[in-house]
């Protein structure tokens, strides 16, 4: 186990929150929960009498469901909480939420919000260490690390590895984390998509930007991003058709020797075909395995993992 | 109605002999250690320090080490009154204005309900009269109900004793509108202030567009969103010989568009505010919602053309846009808080501090553009003069102190500058001839105390 350093503070808001080595640290703790996640009984006693509340003011099936597992299979106590049906539903401020749940002393506050800095916000208001399960348009840092798990598993490193991230890069909270995540490791990143969907000045994150595939087959990995509905109608693209002319991932586009990845959900046929799916290059599976060892890793390394003790072991 | 439109609670004339502050007045060009006599709320002597009598019945001020500035003048406060009372009130928006060295303050219309008639204009400058702790000029909205469709009754609204129209904290979108007001104008006067923007291009942005906002993955407000509408209605005023005041610009672009249009001749003026003059949408980064106010702050360019601005006199006045607002709409992830930040009380330090001291800004430069906001609007500028009503502040120059750690004059603490360290404080502020504010250590005794 990778125990010499690695910055990880108190919280997991952004990507910013880590080093390199820090990465690297939850990674070689993940790899060490991906083989509990073999055994037949999927359970380890670190987080035994300690309580993870997971809170979700948007809708989401794997994260909240993969956090969900990661922390009860740390042995933690966990209380789900979406906004549906709750207090939240009933005009209740974050701020009131998060003091009410303080008041069961939870060790972690894992929170997913359609509004960028919330879970910085949470992180002002309560004891409990908070893990950003996806703020906005801003961050998705624990889905950059399973990301990146995902791929140092296939590539061995990823310094030098040449990375696209192609789609509605605007929109998207995964883009952002994952530039950062992956540069941090040593890739070089590009993102491309229709240009009224990749944002001004966004070369600042430290990546190169462009408007057309035409330079694709220079990736190592094609990381593509969901394309939803709503933007055809708020005109960012004329239509389905004509995206999917430009910038859809299928064979014609994708060499043999290229990694594909997708955060999910897919929207077949839009930004990936059929093919490009099923294809041996998708990782897509991959990815959503690495989740649940890597939120162990996370909620591990927050709670238990502390830099002095890590340091003592 | 008042002869300058401007309304507040009578109070005492002063009877002071201030001894020993250095006087700068850039627009009298006194710049030297002077000592101020003032009676019935008049200057009405100056000379050498030491060479003037005490009045009788009048208090001693030891200024020593001070400097006197002609008051300030805000032209861009919102009051919050009526109707948002929470937020702030006459009162308490007027006393935190004393506190920061002014000696008026032009209020904004977009209340609840709106300034767009008559009886509510004129139950507001009622209210003025009893309660404002320095004079009060109030716009009324171009349009009813900010709605942007129908024109208020300007003229009515000019009887009552609007000093102007503003539909502030949103654009006049149609041009055809904002023309018929321009027109109108040439019936009842009064000045046109315009909050510029863009909405189809700044639609839900919430920030700068910029690096930050691509990092943050945070709408943007592009600059353009600003600076096309200046340009447009540049335009207009050049068309129709119409006099407009373009509030509160941000951007290197509006800078450029203003410049154009005072060449072409248009009569239009400018201000800027102390949060654009000093910071950058850098300081979004920390996702503090202190720092979210429209415009947005942007970019370091747009910064330092604020700045030229402001040195060369094309940008007329700094005006705050102090727009205070409750805890609780503040308290909420950046994107859903509320536009605005306070500014009366940090307004002369922050711009001091930041821009002054780093030498970026001259001293007199500040203090003619801090009061020039009057003139804008055909009101008396305040001037250290004899026989001219006594409108003069008192700062210290040395005095550092953090934004916040006393708490705040205003009801609300939504102020872009809290927590930071700043350099300089008013000590005194004298207002339409009556001392409004008076800083703790400068005692009743009528000597400063050694801080």
């Amino acid at each position: 186990m990778n125990a010499n350093g690695g910055r990880i503070g108190r919280h997991l808001i952004s990507i910013d929150d880590l080093d390199r080595a820090g990465i690297e640290r939850i990674l070689d703790r993940a790899e060490s929960f991906a083989e509990v996640s073999g055994r037949e009984i999927k359970k380890v006693p670190a987080l035994r009498g300690r309580t993870v509340v997971n809170l979700f003011y948007e809708a989401s099936t794997r994260t909240s469901s993969s956090f969900e597992l990661a922390a009860k299979r740390l042995s933690a106590d966990v209380v789900s909480i979406r906004s549906a049906g709750s207090s939240v539903d009933k005009g209740e401020s974050l701020k009131d939420t998060v003091q009410t749940l303080s008041a069961y002393d939870p060790a972690a506050i894992v929170i997913r919000s359609p509004h960028a800095g919330a879970a910085q916000l949470v992180a002002g208001w309560t004891e409990a260490s908070v893990v950003n399960a996806g703020d906005g348009k801003h961050e998705h840092p624990t889905q950059a690390l399973l990301d990146v798990f995902t791929l140092r598993r296939r590539l061995g490193s990823l310094d030098g590895a040449n990375i696209w991230i192609v789609g509605d890069v605007l929109h998207s909270r995964v883009a952002r984390s994952n530039i950062l995540a992956f540069t941090r490791m040593g890739a070089i990143v590009t993102v491309a998509g229709p240009p009224t969907l990749i944002p001004r000045d966004i070369e600042a994150l430290g990546c190169d930007s462009s408007a057309t595939l035409d330079r694709l087959e220079a990736a190592d990995v094609v990381y593509v991003l969901r394309m939803q509905q709503e933007r055809m109608r708020e005109s960012f693209v004329p239509s389905l058709r004509e995206y999917a002319a430009r910038y859809q991932i299928n064979p014609a586009r994708l060499s043999r020797r290229q990694l594909l990845m997708h955060p999910g959900p897919v929207n077949r046929g839009v930004e990936l075909s059929a093919e490009a799916i099923d294809s041996p290059q998708a990782m897509i599976g991959e990815q959503v395995k690495a989740g649940v060892a890597v939120r162990m890793a996370v909620l591990y390394e927050l709670l238990v993992g502390s830099p002095i003790l890590a340091a003592v072991a | 109605m008042s002869e300058h439109r401007l309304y507040a609670r009578e109070r005492p004339p002063a009877e002071i002999l201030i001894q020993g502050a250095h006087v700068l007045d850039p627009r009298t060009t006194i710049d030297e250690p002077t000592d101020i006599v003032i009676r019935e709320g008049k200057i009405a002597e100056l000379g050498a320090p030491g060479s003037l009598p005490q009045p009788p019945d009048g208090e001693l001020i030891d200024a020593t080490g001070k400097h006197a500035f002609p008051a300030f003048f805000d032209p861009h406060v919102h009051l919050r009154t009526p109707g948002q009372e929470y937020k702030e009130d006459l009162e308490s928006a007027t006393s935190a204005a004393a506190a920061g060295g002014f000696c008026g303050v032009i209020a904004m219309p977009n209340t609840d309900p709106v300034l767009d008639q008559a009886a509510i204009l004129g139950s507001l400058i009622e209210a003025a009269k009893r309660q404002a702790r320095v004079p009060v000029g109030v716009l009324a909205s171009i349009t009813r109900g900010l709605n942007g469709e129908e024109l208020t009754e300007m003229a009515e609204l000019r009887d009552a004793g609007a000093l102007g129209f503003t539909d502030d904290g949103k654009p006049v979108v149609s041009a055809g509108m904002l023309r018929k007001a321009l027109q109108y104008q040439r019936l009842c006067g009064g000045v046109v202030a315009l909050h510029e923007e863009d909405p189809a291009l700044s639609a839900d942005g919430v920030m700068h567009e910029g690096a930050v906002s691509a990092r943050l993955g945070m709408a943007g407000i592009p600059s353009i969103s600003e600076s096309t509408m200046i340009a447009r209605d540049g335009a207009l005023a050049y068309y129709e010989d119409a006099r407009v005041n373009f509030q509160h610009l941000s951007c290197v672009e509006s800078v450029a568009a203003l410049q154009a249009a005072k060449e072409l001749g248009a009569k239009v003026s400018a201000e800027a505010t102390p949060h654009h003059l000093t910071l950058t949408d850098d300081l979004v980064r920390t996702l503090d919602s202190r720092f979210k106010m429209n415009p947005p702050l942007r970019g370091r360019r747009d910064r330092k053309a604020l700045v030229d601005g402001i040195r060369s006199g094309l940008i007329d006045c700094i005006a705050t846009d102090h727009a205070p607002h409750a805890s609780h709409e503040k308290e909420v992830p950046f994107e859903q808080a509320a536009m605005g930040t306070t500014g009366l009380e940090t307004s002369f330090s922050a711009v001091y501090t930041e821009l002054v001291m780093s030498g970026e800004l001259d001293l007199a430069i500040l203090v003619e553009r801090m009061s020039a906001g009057a003139g804008l609007y055909d009101l008396p500028t305040p001037l250290i003069a004899v026989d001219e009503p006594a409108n003069l502040c008192l700062v210290d120059l040395e005095a550092a102190w953090e934004v916040g750690a006393g708490g705040y004059v205003s009801r609300s603490s939504n102020c872009c500058f809290h927590g930071r360290s700043l350099h300089s404080r008013v000590v005194l502020t004298i207002a339409g001839g009556a001392v409004v504010f008076r800083e703790r250590m400068l005692t009743e005794a009528g000597a400063l105390s050694a801080t």
